[in-house]
């Protein structure tokens, strides 16, 4: 297998991530997903909405589609709606779809419309540098607050299996390889796929919460994450600052295109 | 016997889209537009198109530009506060250059309003409601067969000039059932979306002229590229190189300016002789209709000038007929397009203006022209 | 008939009279003349009063509201003390007998009991068609024909046959009424 690098927009580098960024490994094992899997590059879409993590399409070689704050999802419904043959993937971060996208995630999720979406999960919102977002842990710092979050904060990996994705897991950019195998299935589920990878922000998360550079932080995600099996032997005392990482819904449903199709299919019929 | 056929603006309003070949339609429930979704939401499967519901007014306009980009002719509608939520979306069709129609049956706002009557407030809003420099094409229809008229026009100068067509309906026109010959499909024209000879090694998506475009490829078909709301350079990526988003944000503007003569549209009655020209458009151009007749029994040389195209005005035309005369904008709004008459001819002009949810009367019109 | 005819139907939400102006005004159509329908939305389309406007004509017509209607029909009293006001000086006044109007009333008045027609020898749903046939036979607007027409159009699939009778009901009550 190659490198990868037909897969990217060599001459839109050098990319505007800061040093130590995590969006390049899950960018990267988004490519190599793709590479295993043959998808064809002239049918394969990837959507973002607004922030560092939705910058990535710009780097990479396929149809690409930067839209507005929060909305790549919906964009991305459209298009996929439009054209089922298409593969469409969304790149979003926690504050462009948790937020401002809240809304449209959960009813992506409750579609069941195959679009994979990745979420870059940094507890901050980077590009506008360094506030608050609803994944930032309570009692975290943050530009907007100084004195600590008092917002609890989502399990959004939990809110898509509640609002109806058929495969949902959670890793880190600490575990690279869980992390392509995750973004895998979630492309190979035929509906939509949620993957919350959980990455890191020295810049702006990482140094104001004293968690030192990008190699302090993946070691704090493998210190911290507990995979579903081990974390059913802990106590609560015990997982209380640990976050949960694995597959937590893997369940097909009928898939939102296909019901359209069936749709169409019986109309036509009763004509 | 022939069955004759009634039918509400609103529905005229789909058939239009259908003949215009529509193969996608996001919206959101809201009155007085919501006939519009329903006959859709009934039809589409018919001609194997896509309808989807969205789960709100910013995301309806979000997928209609995702389904533009995949190739379907798509469109939206909604009314008042629905067109206020589109308008950031609005503003990214407009910077990508994405084709597609939005309709808003207008309703008396601010805010909620009167959700059930009709004005005609949103003209402004249609022209500037996104932020930063554009330029914009609105078609306001005046009757139940023209409102099938402008939906495939509007259509087609979204193909034609890459970028979304508003359609101004009001609650009159929208709701009210009137007889229509809908016309044999090879009757209009009807224009497919302009195809690319380059090959994807040469495409740029955005290498267009100053008073052109480049047709749109495809997602799906071969063609990379990258679309985004960030300002642009001709190859599609972001650039923030004075001389590069100068070019670009011009051409928005200059693309829709410099072909005001191919887009616009108007009508005008009793204008030859007359000495006073009432300038009326959608559900109000009716009652002007009545006030030229009343005005005319009482030998009154009254003249009407029915702007069909609001945005880019017929500038021209209404220098035309009506500078130097008697001008009197009637409008169910405190006087949006009468701006835009005064700003062009340069002229005091007199005003109609009605707010209250009903409909101006040809005899206020009248009244005004009486000096009563 | 005058070269414009404005009608306003206005009854209880539900008695079917937005229907009712459809069909009136696509019965016109039939007969070749202009017509629009319009009605009133909202919440008083779900109860309380409601109305249906239909502008007949010869002729083009431009302002698509009517302005002061030439008959008024009216299945109940709060519909009719909401939407008196305004008439022609002519015009006529077709209302359900239970229908109270004032003793020095200016205007011609037929009383008939739409209501009771349907709901005893028919069924209560077709009120509005029984008043149709009613109206065909007081104003002569649109042809008998051409109303049964587009009734038998719009009503749901099965009902034909007593919409027909409905229409055919309101048309002898109305003539019994004249021939008085």
């Amino acid at each position: 297998m190659s490198n990868g690098r037909e897969l990217l927009r060599l001459n839109k580098m050098p990319h505007i991530w800061c040093p130590g960024c995590g969006n390049g490994i899950i960018t990267s094992q988004v490519l190599r997903a793709i590479q295993e899997l043959e998808w064809d590059q002239d049918k394969t879409v990837i959507v973002s909405g607004i922030g560092c993590s939705s910058r990535a399409p710009g780097y990479l070689d396929f149809s690409t589609l930067h839209t507005t704050h929060g909305r790549a999802l919906a964009f991305a419904t459209g298009l996929k709606y439009a054209n089922p043959e298409l593969k469409v993937i969304v790149l979003t971060g926690d504050g462009d779809s948790a937020a401002i996208g809240g809304n449209h995630l959960i009813h992506a999720c409750r579609r069941n419309i195959d679009i994979t979406t990745i979420v870059f999960n940094n507890s901050i919102y980077g590009m506008t540098s360094g506030q608050y977002s609803p994944l930032t842990p309570t009692g975290s710092l943050a530009t907007t607050a100084p004195y600590g979050n008092i917002d609890r904060t989502f399990d959004l990996s939990q809110l898509a299996v509640a609002a109806g994705a058929t495969y949902v897991a959670r890793t880190t950019t600490y575990h690279t390889n869980q992390l392509r195998d995750f973004i895998k299935k979630g492309m190979q589920n035929k509906g939509f796929s949620v993957i919350e990878a959980v990455t890191h922000c020295p810049t702006y998360f990482g140094r104001r919460n004293r968690m030192g550079g990008a190699v302090e932080m993946l070691n704090w995600q493998k210190d911290h994450a507990v995979p579903i099996r081990a974390a059913e032997r802990l106590s609560e005392e015990e997982l209380a600052d640990k976050f949960i990482i694995g597959e937590f819904h893997n369940k097909p449903e009928p898939e939102y295109c296909e019901r359209y199709a069936q749709l169409i299919a019986n109309t036509k019929g009763q004509e | 016997m022939k069955k004759p056929v009634l039918m509400q603006g609103n529905e005229a309003c789909v058939h239009g889209a259908l003949a215009a070949g529509i193969g996608f339609y996001a919206g959101y429930p809201i009155t007085p537009s919501t006939e519009i979704a329903e006959l859709l939401a009934e039809e589409m499967p018919k001609v194997g198109g896509y309808f989807i519901q969205m789960e709100d007014e910013i995301s309806s306009m979000a997928a209609t530009i995702g389904a533009s980009l995949a190739g379907k002719k798509a469109m939206t509608a909604t009314s008042g506060p629905g067109f206020s939520l589109k308008q950031e979306n609005l503003g990214f069709a407009v910077m990508a250059e994405v084709p597609c129609v939005v309709v808003n049956v207008q309703r008396s706002g601010p805010s909620t309003g009167l959700p059930t009557s009709p004005a005609q407030g949103d003209v402004m809003q249609a022209r500037w409601g996104s932020h930063g420099d554009h330029a914009t094409i609105a078609l306001s229809p005046y009757s139940v067969r023209e409102s099938f008229d402008v939906t495939v026009k509007a259509f087609n100068l979204a193909e034609k000039y890459r970028t979304p067509v508003i359609i101004l309906l009001d609650e009159i026109v929208g709701h009210m059932r009137e007889r229509i010959d809908i016309p044999e499909p090879g009757t209009y024209e009807v224009l497919e979306r302009p195809k690319t000879d380059l090959s994807p090694q040469e495409y740029q998506p955005f290498d267009a002229p100053v008073d052109g475009i480049v047709p749109l490829a495809p997602f799906g078909t071969g063609y990379r590229f990258h679309i985004t709301g960030l300002t642009h350079d001709r190859t599609g990526f972001p650039s923030t190189k004075p001389a590069e988003v100068d070019y670009k944000i011009r051409r928005l503007t200059s693309k829709i300016e410099m072909n005001t003569e191919d887009i616009v549209e108007w009508e005008t009655y009793n204008c030859d002789d007359a000495d006073t020209i009432i300038v009326a458009y959608g559900g109000t151009a009716r009652s002007a209709q009545a006030t030229m007749e009343l005005a005319r029994e009482k030998g009154l040389k009254v003249g009407l000038f029915r702007p069909v195209t609001i945005w880019p005005f017929p500038e021209k035309a209404l220098i035309d007929i009506a500078k130097d005369k008697r001008v009197i904008v009637a409008e169910m709004n405190l006087g949006q397009v009468a701006l835009e008459v005064e700003r062009i001819l340069k002229q005091d002009i007199e005003k109609v203006n009605k707010i209250d949810g009903e409909p101006i009367t040809p005899q206020e019109i009248l009244d005004q022209i009486e000096g009563v | 008939m005058k070269k414009q005819l404005e009608v306003r139907l206005s009854g209880a939400g539900g008695q079917g009279l937005i229907l009712a102006g459809i069909i009136l005004a696509e019965a016109a159509l039939y007969d070749e003349k202009n017509a629009i329908q319009s009605q009133s939305y909202g919440p008083e389309a779900r109860g309380g009063s409601s109305r249906a406007e239909v502008i007949i004509s010869d002729n083009e017509i431009h302002y698509p509201k009517v302005i002061s209607p030439n008959v008024l029909v009216s299945l109940t009293q709060d519909s009719y003390n909401k939407y008196k006001g305004e008439l022609a000086e002519d015009a006529i006044l077709i209302v359900d007998e239970t229908v109270e109007v004032e003793a020095d009333i200016k205007h011609t008045v037929y009383q008939l009991p739409l209501l009771e027609i349907a709901r005893v020898e028919l069924r209560p749903v077709v009120a509005n068609i029984v008043t149709l046939g009613a109206f065909q036979r007081i104003t002569g607007c649109v042809s008998y024909e051409s109303l049964e027409t587009a009734v038998l159009d719009r009503v749901p699939k099965g009902t034909e046959e007593l919409n027909k009778q409905a229409l055919a009901a309101g048309h002898k009550a109305a003539g019994d009424l004249l021939a008085r």
